[in-house]
């Protein structure tokens, strides 16, 4: 990761509409704490310096706002607007103390507070900058809209950077280890009727494929086979199965077993629209007996072994292309194209 | 068309919280058969459905769909609200019907990605 912001990073400041909306940001604007998205080391003016110097201060540090300090306590804040109000009445040299806001009414913030505090007075009241105080009372910074984007977007490139990073590591899992023939078995025991959980092992199996740098549609391809047949386990066995995937650099083999009952017309239940699923179950979405069509369309070459009595074996293989399989780079190539 | 605007032109609400809708949808498609979303071929935007099971949402992630909205007001268990959270699928609900819904987001222009599932090919194009 580079310190090096993007440029429309200072640009984009937060609106009152925005700050209301925020949905996935809210999140992190409860961790983040004021302390770790304010500006510290803040141009202080004293009560007694004329309005005019404001002119300079705020065109050279890009501010438009400062902190009124005498003996080391916060007396007031001036703001832009207050600079253009003493302008505006030919009264530039009037000491800052006569326009500034004065401490007792002014809001200010805890630097232990969380993000969300600060967005939600900026959208209460119009004020455009806080005071930041910790817990002697002392101000310590001050906070804007503008150091809150900046503050919450750094820390969503930290998240975006681990998942990246968890990517690359495992991208390069096959690559590190050498042997005649590695793959990588992923083991998960399916409960039957479970339909809580039903998914969450297909879900876990798409997630380590593109961790593993696989492209999006091989992933969809083989997560649409896993979760039919892992559905399948859960909606039509006695006692449950086992779902394994085994993952080698030109091959993906996903296999389902189990232990009953079976099927007894393996021709008939390939067809599409065939199913021996109940009002119950057609009833949650399943059973549209779509499932075998859907997995075998995914895949290049499906085996499916069963009797009655004996259980059921499902085997769903993918062959990965020279371009797609694991070559210098990685364990997949990138997305194509 | 923008997920704002298509949460406006069902009147929709969104239940999951910390959830980004700002995201743009190519099209959509409504079913209540869930082998029958994932049969189609391309990853689907957004699915309409009266289904309110947290399969619904497995099957989102396993058809790449970026949005799911429940028709006739369905409030869906907890379960699925979480799950969707946790998989970053915003979950909306309309009281509009299957109908209205889709009849309402296509006089829009939201174009249609339903498929014939019936005419199988491959699955990668």
């Amino acid at each position: 990761m580079t310190d090096s912001k993007p440029s429309w990073l200072d640009k984009r400041i937060i609106t009152d509409e925005d700050a209301k909306s925020i949905t996935r940001v809210e999140e992190l604007a409860y961790d983040l704490k004021v302390s770790q998205a304010m500006t510290r080391n803040v141009k202080c003016l004293t009560p007694d310096e004329p309005m005019i110097e404001l002119v300079e201060l705020f065109r050279q540090n890009r501010i438009s706002g400062a902190p009124i300090m005498a003996d080391g306590e916060l007396i007031g804040i001036v703001s832009m607007e207050d600079l253009i109000r003493a302008l505006t009445s030919l009264d530039q040299y009037a000491p800052v103390s006569k326009y500034m806001t004065p401490a007792q009414l002014l809001i200010t913030i805890h630097d232990t507070d969380p993000v969300i505090e600060a967005i939600e007075i900026f959208t209460r009241t119009q004020l455009g900058r806080l005071p930041v105080m910790d817990q002697n009372g002392r101000l310590v910074g001050m906070i804007t809209k503008g150091d809150i984007t900046r503050g919450v977007l750094n820390a969503l490139q930290k998240v975006y950077h681990a998942e990246e990073l968890r990517v690359y590591r495992a991208s390069h899992l096959f690559e590190d280890i050498n042997s005649d023939r590695t793959s990588l078995i992923l083991r998960y025991n399916i409960k039957a009727r479970d339909f809580t959980h039903g998914g969450n092992a297909s879900g876990n199996i798409k997630r380590a494929l593109l961790r593993l740098g696989a492209n999006a549609q091989l992933a969809r391809r083989c997560g649409i086979a896993v979760y039919e047949a892992e559905i399948n386990l859960i909606i039509h066995t006695l006692n449950g199965g086992v779902l394994r995937v085994q993952i080698e650099p030109y091959r993906i083999l996903m296999r389902t077993t189990d232990d009953g009952p079976g099927i007894s017309n393996v021709e008939e239940a390939m067809q599409a629209g065939y199913s021996t699923a109940s009002e119950e179950i057609r009833e949650m979405g399943f059973g549209a007996g779509m499932g075998l069509v859907n997995i075998k369309r995914c895949v290049d070459r499906m085996h499916l072994d069963s009797a009655p009595g004996r259980g059921t074996v499902l085997d769903m293989e993918i062959f990965l292309t020279p371009e797609e399989g694991f070559r210098e780079s990685g364990f997949f190539d990138e997305e194509k194209e | 068309m923008k997920l704002t605007k298509i949460i406006q032109l069902v009147e929709g609400t969104v239940l999951t919280k910390n959830v980004e809708i700002d995201r743009e949808i190519e099209g959509g498609c409504g079913s209540d058969l869930l082998s029958d979303v994932l049969a189609s071929t391309h990853a689907i935007s957004l699915l309409l459905t009266g289904l309110c099971n947290p399969q619904v949402v497995r099957t989102a992630v396993m058809a790449d769909i970026s949005a799911i909205i429940l028709v006739r007001g369905k409030n869906p268990p907890d379960e699925t609200i979480k799950l969707a959270e946790a998989e970053d699928i915003p979950l909306i609900t309309t009281r509009f019907g299957m109908f209205e819904s889709c009849g309402r987001l296509y006089r829009a222009g939201l174009p249609s990605l339903d498929e014939n599932t019936s005419s199988c090919c491959e699955c990668d194009d």
